[in-house]
């Protein structure tokens, strides 16, 4: 399992052959990943750069429960989930989130899982470019009925 | 106690942590928000509407009802809006 919450860019080839490498015998089946990208539109404005900030500690803490959690609901034998802080132009990347395991049904819905609450659980803000100057960006109704799909 | 602000509530407050010293009548999150409006008007409208602010002690997630001591970090932040 790695959380990792930095600047730097990540390499998604890099980040999916450790997800993909493993002991014989235990090379996992299936590897789903996901990157979110900073769009460049969003609601006819255009959006230039994004900064995330984020509350260091918490941020960590509640994304390896969300790891928990998932593991708890599906074999799942590696997991990665990066986040990137700071300024961001549009189409960088920001989000990234991979699962392997021996099966791909766990592996897609666990990796959809862990998406869907880092959105609303994981302490990130951003506040968004655009040619009227910085706003910080509200919270969408949306992110919130994505998680009821999950109740069991 | 640590008291930690962030994103547009920071912006508010105008700092991001601040320590202070539980009162006496501070029993709750609750009874902290009340007691911490009092302190500049920036702090008064960050704190203003609870409905939207979430709060986190110790790094997790609680309402409003949830005790606190002097040792505490207690944080306050809008909804989040990662990924």
């Amino acid at each position: 399992m790695t959380v990792r919450v930095q600047t730097e860019d990540f390499d998604m080839a890099a980040e999916y052959r450790q997800l993909s490498t493993a002991p014989q015998g235990e090379i996992p089946g299936a590897v789903v990943t996901f990157t979110g990208l900073v769009r460049d539109l969003y609601q006819d404005k255009t959006i230039h750069a994004m900064t995330l900030e984020h509350y260091p500690g918490m941020t960590e803490k509640e994304l390896n429960r969300i790891y928990d959690e998932a593991m708890a609901r599906w074999p799942i034998t590696k997991a990665t989930i990066i986040h990137r802080v700071g300024r961001l132009l549009a189409g960088e990347q920001i989000v990234f989130v991979g699962c392997a395991s021996p099966h791909r049904e766990a592996a897609f819905e666990a990796c959809h899982f862990i998406m869907d609450f880092l959105k609303t659980d994981a302490p990130f803000w951003k506040a968004e470019e655009t040619d009227a100057g910085i706003s910080w960006v509200d919270a969408r109704d949306t992110d919130q009925t994505a998680l009821k799909k999950w109740q069991k | 106690m640590k008291i930690m602000y962030f994103a547009w509530m920071r912006e508010h407050t105008n700092c991001a942590e601040e320590h202070l010293a539980k009162p006496d009548n501070v029993q709750t999150v609750a009874d902290l928000v009340t007691h911490l409006r009092q302190k500049s008007p920036g702090h008064d409208k960050a704190l203003s509407n609870m409905e939207v602010v979430r709060v986190a002690v110790n790094l997790t997630y609680c309402p409003l009802d949830t005790p606190v001591t002097d040792q505490d970090e207690v944080a306050f932040f809008p909804p989040v809006t990662g990924g």
